[in-house]
């Protein structure tokens, strides 16, 4: 079984951060890239901010409606012959696909990339039942032969070099090519044998009742094609209200992930193979996921959560991201999101401390496409923790007092600048934060008294 | 089941907003007024940056231009669908010096053959889509799905006068709301992948090559 | 804040104006806080410097400590209460009044008054582009520099375009962009105390990518983040000196 990587994200991070082995670096020139390609692709910052605007928007609206909207699509893909099933739980969702497996009779099924499905440690769960799970994606498949962890939501094997993606198939080649040509061959016998395809969602159409697929490397449609099943799973915050919502979600995701005006396949499906097809499954299931996702829909705050469309493009701009890699992060998703996600879903101790990693700087807000204000819910995030449990609650009330008070705090400046005489300087690193503040360096008159001396009118 | 149903509806009933949202403009999406010239030429440099083939065909027969490709390319033939009009214009012009396989019988009688073939799946198309360098893909009983998946190459005709600016523009016109089949798929390219490296790799899953046929008008004609 | 909200506020030039000197530009910087003040009133703009002012709050916002954070702020707001501008020489304050502050107050009775103090914050460098309309003269030699926004004002508040607007009026003045855009110092966000190994990577990196441009000087818009890089800065090879926007402003253009 595949374990998630630790919940300790200080000696992840620590890992991470110190690994300049080849893997880092080429998860960094990879993150790089794909920065650039998104910010290619959005150059133009009017075309960015409306589309943006519209993208949140949309994602509002879903959420607004969100029980009539998955009222609706039901009924829709229902009507279009699709069958709908809902779970509460992760083991909720793993029994109904446990069932479905058990009474089609499944041996053997191919699964494409998908984060929901790692939420659910589905893979492991339909493994036990004895059945044979092959992960489809070229990466994908290599890293579940390899036994590791996806270190990104939409590139799992972002921390790998082509060089150490190859022997974790235990071939030979070294090449890229090769390697694609070698996954292309071993996986085609898999989709042709295998009884089901299990795939995510990337939106679900309430208005026709239809499943959108969004990929590059076309197993994804194999796995929602060939098999006579094909099992969807979905977390509820992935419908949409109308078809017209998909092309500006669609533009916003392709565009945000991997800089791509749109991936090789989007596919559409609305039912299984109708009565005269020749080619389509048989059944297709669609299981809608809570874990959590109600909780964070109960509060107005956290419910902007739920507008991710799943881009990833707020780690692939994180600093902190960066340096220590997606394998710091417990959970299915990484980096922002993550950061914010998985305390509901993992429960606030495993993953509380997840919140100060962030520097609180800029970024991931300004590259979210669907205007998630993640600086304020990480805030946020650190307020409920330290409401759980604030170790530093005298030293903040203290400091609370001194700069209530103008008397206070000018008492301070002085009792720190006489202090700053005595103690000892403070030696490098030299980018250390208490050296940085350390009242050595404070000056022998502040602002107030220059603003005085100048004769500055106070109110 | 029912009971999860129940429970996560009532969760979010409890805590919804039922507050007034202005509706989303979908207006900005509106069609950019390109020519048409201007049109086919932005779709093929999209298209062929992310590795399409093109063969124009629009002023020569196109069934003898692709059999003339095929054998230069050393692409042994086609799978394709007999009983579209299209279909049935290949049948009639097949010069024969390449096997032409018909896509007769359910996918499931004979998956294993087909994953075998190495010849070139043909399909029509709906239209194009400028802006992202697309085609529609409208698979039904006549012209099955499998045709641009399964084989390593994929062959689509396209009719150049069915060229749309957005996805938005092509969803409207076509009417997509009320006729929504059980497979439609948007096409932009070999199968290819993002997840190694920073640059696509072209050839996975689904076909390695993808050539695109221009027309103007009905490829059945 | 958008572009189109700015604007508005902007067509109206104010004769007077609130300054808000931010606590470690009042006990490590107070000179750039200066400058800043005296950048307004060169434009011939009364100023305002409340005796009574502090803290943001930035410190206990970000560590999570709200009802702490309110004391102070609120402090803070009640100093401000005429309907003038606020101008604050440092991005990350000027986020957490203008970005942090409603949201820190929704629900209580304070929140209309902290909203509206809160719309009439302006970073000092915006102010002066999209409010003053200054043009800058240039008396100094002929000097390169870099500039290193604070991140979470860089775009958000507009500061980067600005501070660029501003550092280009100057003639003889060359500036040497810095590379990987959305690096930042590691100072604050509670990141240099709970995790100060990632602190000093990103600090590292910074510095390495600012001593390359092998610019005289390294110009900022925040205290916090000039201090955490100085030693860095000096030590590296070849040392860069920092310098606030302001002090840098003043000094090239009023000799």
């Amino acid at each position: 079984m595949i374990s998630p990587p630790t919940s300790d994200f200080g000696n992840a991070a620590r890992e991470g951060m110190h690994d300049d082995s080849q893997a880092r670096t080429q998860a960094r020139l990879a993150l790089d890239g794909l920065k650039s390609r998104r910010a290619v692709q959005f150059s133009d910052p009017h075309e960015w901010a409306a589309l943006r605007a519209l993208g949140g928007l949309i994602r509002e609206h879903t959420l607004r409606h969100l029980p009539e909207l998955l009222e609706t699509l039901e009924t829709n893909l229902t009507a279009n012959g699709i069958q709908v099933h809902w779970a509460e739980t992760v083991e909720q969702g793993n029994a109904i696909v446990a069932r479905l497996v058990g009474e089609e009779q499944v041996k053997q099924m191919v699964k494409a990339q998908s984060a929901v499905c790692t939420e659910m440690g589905l893979h492991h769960a339909i493994e036990s039942l004895g059945v044979t799970v092959t992960e489809s994606d070229v990466v994908g498949g290599l890293l579940q032969q390899g036994r590791e962890w996806p270190s990104h939501m939409v590139i799992p094997a972002l921390h790998k070099t082509g060089d150490q993606v190859a022997p974790l198939s235990g071939a030979t080649v070294t090449d890229v090519e090769g390697l694609c040509r070698m996954a292309r061959r071993t996986l085609r016998d898999k989709f042709a044998a295998a009884d089901a395809g299990l795939s995510g969602v990337n939106f679900a159409v309430a208005e026709t009742g239809t499943l959108v697929l969004v990929e590059n490397e076309g197993n994804a449609r194999m796995c929602a094609s060939v098999p006579r099943m094909h099992i969807a799973v979905m977390g509820l915050e992935k419908v949409t209200a109308r078809l017209e919502d998909v092309p500006p979600l669609l533009s916003l995701l392709t565009r945000s992930a991997s800089g791509q005006a749109i991936t090789a396949y989007v596919s559409m499906l609305s039912g299984p193979r109708r009565s005269d097809e020749k080619d389509g499954p048989d059944a297709v299931h669609l299981i809608i996921l809570d874990n959590g996702r109600t909780r964070l829909y109960a509060d107005p705050q956290w419910r902007k959560t739920l507008q991710c469309i799943r881009c990833g493009a707020c780690q692939n701009h994180c600093p902190i991201y960066d340096k220590v890699g997606g394998h710091a992060y417990p959970g299915a998703y990484s980096g922002l999101i993550g950061t914010i996600l998985a305390p509901q879903q993992l429960g606030n101790d495993d993953a509380g401390t997840l919140a100060q990693a962030s520097r609180l700087c800029h970024p991931c807000t300004e590259v979210c496409p669907v205007l998630i204000p993640l600086d304020k819910l990480l805030i946020r995030r650190r307020i409920a923790q330290v409401q759980a449990a604030g170790d530093d609650l005298w030293l903040w009330r203290l400091w609370a007092l001194i700069h209530r008070f103008p008397l206070l705090y000018r008492l301070h400046l002085v009792v720190l600048r006489s202090l700053g005489r005595v103690l000892p300087q403070m030696k490098p690193p030299s980018v250390n934060w208490p050296a940085a503040l350390h009242p050595r360096r404070m000056t022998a008159q502040n602002l107030h008294q220059l603003a005085r001396a100048q004769r500055i009118s106070d109110a | 089941m029912p009971d999860a149903r129940h429970a996560i509806l009532a969760r979010l009933r409890a805590a919804q907003d039922k507050g007034h949202l202005p509706p989303p403009d979908y207006g900005r999406l509106d069609p950019r007024g390109w020519s048409a010239a201007e049109r086919l030429n932005r779709l093929r440099q999209t298209m062929m940056a992310a590795g399409t083939e093109f063969l124009d065909a629009r002023a020569v027969a196109w069934l003898d231009a692709l059999q003339q490709w095929l054998a230069a390319q050393d692409v042994p033939g086609c799978i394709y669908a007999p009983t579209t009009r299209v279909g049935q214009k290949i049948a009639a012009g097949w010069n024969g010096q390449a096997p032409l396989v018909p896509f007769l019988r359910p996918l499931a009688d004979w998956k294993d053959e087909l994953f075998a073939q190495a010849g070139a799946g043909i399909t029509t198309t709906h239209g194009g889509i400028v802006e992202t360098g697309s085609l529609i893909l409208w698979p039904d009983a006549l012209e099955p799905r499998s045709l641009s998946l399964i084989p390593p190459v994929h062959v689509a005709l396209l009719d150049c006068r069915q060229i749309y600016d957005t996805l938005w523009q092509a969803m409207r016109e076509q009417n997509w709301q009320s006729r929504m089949p059980a497979n439609l798929l948007l096409l932009s390219g070999p199968s290819c992948t993002m997840s190694l490296g920073s640059e696509p790799v072209v050839g996975i899953h689904g076909p390695k090559r993808l050539l695109v046929i221009l027309v103007e008008g009905d490829p059945a004609a | 804040m958008d572009q189109s909200q700015t604007a508005a506020r902007s067509a109206a030039r104010p004769n007077t104006v609130y300054f808000y000197g931010t606590c470690l530009i009042d006990q490590f910087q107070p000179a750039a806080g200066l400058a800043g003040l005296k950048l307004l009133q060169a434009e011939g703009l009364d100023v305002i410097y409340p005796q009574g002012q502090s803290c943001c709050g930035q410190p206990p916002l970000v560590a999570g400590y709200a009802d702490e954070a309110r004391q102070v702020a609120w402090a803070q707001v009640r100093l401000f209460s005429r309907d003038l501008p606020i101008v604050v020489p440092s991005g990350s304050c000027a986020t957490t009044m203008k970005r942090h502050y409603p949201d820190l107050f929704r629900g209580t009775e304070q929140q209309a008054e902290v909203e509206d103090f809160s719309a009439r914050v302006y970073e000092l460098n915006q102010f002066l582009v999209d409010v003053l309309g200054v043009r800058l003269v240039d008396h100094g030699a002929p000097i390169q520099v870099t500039w290193l926004g604070s991140c979470q004002a860089i775009r958000s508040l507009d500061l980067d375009r600005c501070a660029h607007v501003l550092l280009r009026q100057l003639d003889n003045v060359t500036l040497i962009e810095l590379t990987r855009d959305f690096e930042c110092c590691g100072f604050g966000g509670g990141l240099g105390q709970h995790r100060p190994e990632i602190a000093a990577t990103l600090g590292a990196q910074r510095i390495a990518a600012v001593s390359a441009t092998r610019a005289e000087l390294a110009i900022f818009d925040d205290c916090g983040c000039m201090l955490t890089l100085e030693n860095g800065l000096a030590e590296a090879v070849p040392p860069t000196r920092p310098r606030h926007i302001a002090e840098f402003l003043w000094d090239r253009s009023h000799d």
